[in-house]
């Protein structure tokens, strides 16, 4: 998709006056993070658990180029096709040549983001090919003519009234008076006319959450069924996933599944765990003539090494997004490409470059609530700031910010002249707001008083308060003594 | 297979590229990575296992009681029966309490053809892949996992995958004795003597019937597969 995080601060402004976003997000915080909490509580283990992820991503990226051999040996032996893409253009193209290959027109696709990184539904429709979301957020924004804002919930962002108005726009062979007032009867809908599909395509079209090394299985984790039908019932079935999915064994994949489900939804168990392996077998009824898994690298390979190859551990649960504040004001659509949030304003920069998504980084309180909730311990806010600084170093932020860093920076290195002059801004900014504890407008802070007040300082600097503190308590101490 | 794309040399790429950037934080790397096979192939044969929650390690009585529990708490039905000639009459008394004609698709699973399935005449079986006409399906698992309630099935022409995903209503016939506490034991049970893993083509680790919160985070039931699902544990 197209990168639009160079408007982020536009984005977040219309966001930000957009009542029905507005409301659609209130159910972000509703819908997980109690629901996460509960079931992390239900597991007393899960702390430990979260060291052993850690541990097993760490160890699998070190040995990436084995694993991946390995993998696709297992691969190969299962009667399955491992296809290599460096780019996401090479993906596309690999997908539309099997699509090719067997005279397709038709297909259906699972959850995948990233189909969404290659451009892949866009690459497919103009060479023809008939392309249907089945997963029930997916399809609903497919319909709208949008991308995800959320990589577990991708049409969090939407309303039930808008759900409704979309389908009977959309299904327009049905009675135009039908009732749809309950959600149940919108769900009712989807999953009716989606069963044609899934019958009806050539090629199914899944993500992976894992890749299993030991076995040459793919994994895919999720509540619908509709990834599991769309690979039973066409007649190829086509994996994407990205590198660094792979992982050693299915001991290690059963870590990851006692992580994943609880940190996303908060579920203690997704409903479907699928474990697929090869091509359909001679005496099979059911399943795919054929199994593709296409391999994307798309830059990750060249994060390895680097002060953001930690992120590459990342198992998508989306539990940074769920509980960044940040997220909660705005939505996912003003982080401007596919992945929003905090795992997204690390990744994006990494994967498009920091030219394009510099103000990603900056979109952060760093509050370190995502970092607290990462099941794969990823230091979130240490990339964040990473970034930060390669963004100074290359001169990408504005003149204003640098020289205002470099006044800063010239103080902050000389403690004595530093509190000099704090002390003298601390009454400078008292006498400033004599009448009342909150000022209203501030010299360089516009941006923070057009929208609220600035507490008003007492005079002095915290510094100051705490020696007096200090030097109070040792009196009261030598008073008792 | 396709002209554009030569997937060897892009391997190559990409394999190279992998190796340059682990390369440049060690010291001396071996561009053969010798090391780095053997330390795989060591992990790849010992296999550790991570850690089993202490819940599931528990007697059998207790897992079988946990399983029930779980699979319930995923909004699943569940019923115990002591023995497979008890099932027709389970089936069917289901399908009873749903309103269900009294008719299934199911595999060709020896333990269910095994059954004596004259006790109850009027219980129409269909056996093979469900086409998606079908009301409900009937399937064995090959284990359970009692941790969460989760039931295991493997694809073949014993269970077939469709009949866990088309039919509305999915009965599960499960024995008591494969009841394990944790993922681990059921992956174990697909290798053989010398630990080498021999996967059905699908297996389907299936928690409750199908759901969706995807129109504003409000869980339903029923998405596009099963809207009910029914475990029969056996013994």
């Amino acid at each position: 998709m197209e990168i639009k995080s160079r408007d982020f601060k536009k984005n977040a402004s219309d966001a930000l006056a957009d009542a029905t976003l507005q409301k659609a997000l209130k159910n972000v915080e509703a819908g997980f993070i109690g629901k996460r909490q509960a079931s992390v509580d239900a597991l007393p283990e899960f702390e430990d658990l979260r060291d052993l992820g850690r541990d097993i991503k760490t160890h699998a990226l070190k040995h990436l180029d084995v694993y991946l051999e390995d993998y696709e040996k297992k691969v190969t032996a299962s009667g399955g096709h491992v296809h290599w893409a460096e780019t996401a253009q090479d993906a596309c193209e690999i997908v539309r040549d099997i699509c090719h290959s067997v005279g397709a027109r038709t297909m259906t696709k699972g959850k995948s983001m990233i189909s969404e990184e290659m451009q892949l539904n866009a690459f497919l429709e103009a060479d023809g090919m008939e392309v249907t979301e089945t997963d029930l957020g997916e399809y609903i924004i497919q319909l709208r003519g949008e991308h995800p804002s959320h990589i577990i919930a991708p049409a969090v962002h939407v309303t039930k009234d808008q759900v409704e108005a979309d389908f009977r726009r959309a299904h327009t062979n049905l009675d135009p008076n039908r009732n749809l007032d309950d959600p149940v009867t919108l769900l009712g809908e989807a999953r009716e006319v989606l069963r044609e599909k899934y019958f009806a395509a050539d090629v199914g079209i899944t993500g992976a959450n894992f890749l299993v090394a030991e076995s040459g299985s793919s994994v895919i984790v999720t509540n619908e069924g509709n990834g599991d039908l769309t690979q039973t019932l066409s007649r190829v079935h086509i994996v994407l996933a990205s590198i660094e999915k792979v992982i050693p064994t299915l001991n290690d994949l059963d870590v990851f599944l006692r992580l994943l489900a609880r940190s996303a939804t908060g579920q203690e168990q997704s409903v479907y765990t699928t474990l697929s392996t090869g091509p359909r077998r001679t005496e099979d009824p059911d399943g795919p003539e054929e199994y593709h898994v296409v391999l994307l690298d798309n830059g990750r390979s060249e994060m390895l090494g680097t002060d953001f190859e930690e992120m590459l551990r990342c198992i998508r649960c989306g539990a940074c997004i769920n509980h960044c504040p940040v997220y909660h004001a705005v939505g996912g659509h003003a982080y401007g490409w596919v992945y929003p949030g905090p795992m997204g304003s690390v990744l994006t920069p990494s994967l498009v470059g920091v030219d394009k998504a510099g103000h990603l980084p900056n979109a952060s309180t760093l509050c370190g609530r995502c970092e607290s909730v990462c099941p794969m311990r990823i230091p979130l806010p240490k990339m964040l700031r990473h970034w930060r600084e390669r963004e100074y170093e290359r001169h990408l932020n504005p003149t204003p910010q640098r020289w205002g860093l470099k006044g800063w920076a010239y103080f902050a290195r000389r403690p004595k002249l530093y509190h000099r002059t704090m002390r003298i801004g601390m009454r400078v900014m008292k006498y400033l707001a004599p009448q009342t504890a909150l000022m209203r407008r501030l010299p360089a802070a516009g941006g923070w008083t057009k929208h609220r007040e600035f507490p008003a300082p007492e005079g002095k600097t915290f510094q100051q308060m705490w020696a007096e503190r200090e030097a109070e308590r040792g009196q009261t101490k030598g008073d008792a003594a | 297979m396709s002209e554009r794309h030569d997937n060897s040399a892009a391997k190559s790429a990409i394999l190279g590229k992998i190796r340059r950037s682990l390369a440049s934080v060690s010291e001396g790397a071996d561009p053969n990575r010798n090391e780095a096979r053997q330390e795989v192939q060591e992990r790849l044969a010992s296999r550790p296992k991570g850690i089993v929650p202490k819940r599931a390690q528990v007697g059998h009585y207790e897992k079988v009681a946990m399983f029930m529990d779980y699979a319930e708490r995923v909004s699943s039905t569940t019923a115990r029966i002591g023995s497979y000639d008890d099932l027709p009459g389970a089936i069917t008394q289901y399908l009873r309490e749903h309103n269900l004609p009294q008719a299934i698709v199911m595999g060709e699973d020896p333990r269910l053809k095994a059954v004596n399935w004259r006790t109850e005449p009027q219980l129409e079986r269909t056996i093979g892949p469900s086409d998606g006409t079908d009301l409900v399906g009937v399937n064995h698992a090959m284990g359970g996992v009692a941790e969460t309630g989760t039931a295991v099935l493997a694809s073949g022409p014993d269970n077939p995958t469709t009949i866990n995903f088309l039919p509305e209503n999915h009965i599960i016939v499960l024995d008591a004795n494969d009841i394990a506490g944790d993922y681990e034991s059921i992956h174990d049970q697909l290798r053989d003597m010398s630990g080498v893993a021999h996967m059905p083509r699908a297996l389907n680790m299936i928690t409750g019937p199908s759901r969706s919160g995807d129109i504003e985070q409000k869980i339903m039931l029923g998405a596009h597969g099963p809207r009910a699902v029914h475990v029969i544990v056996i013994g």
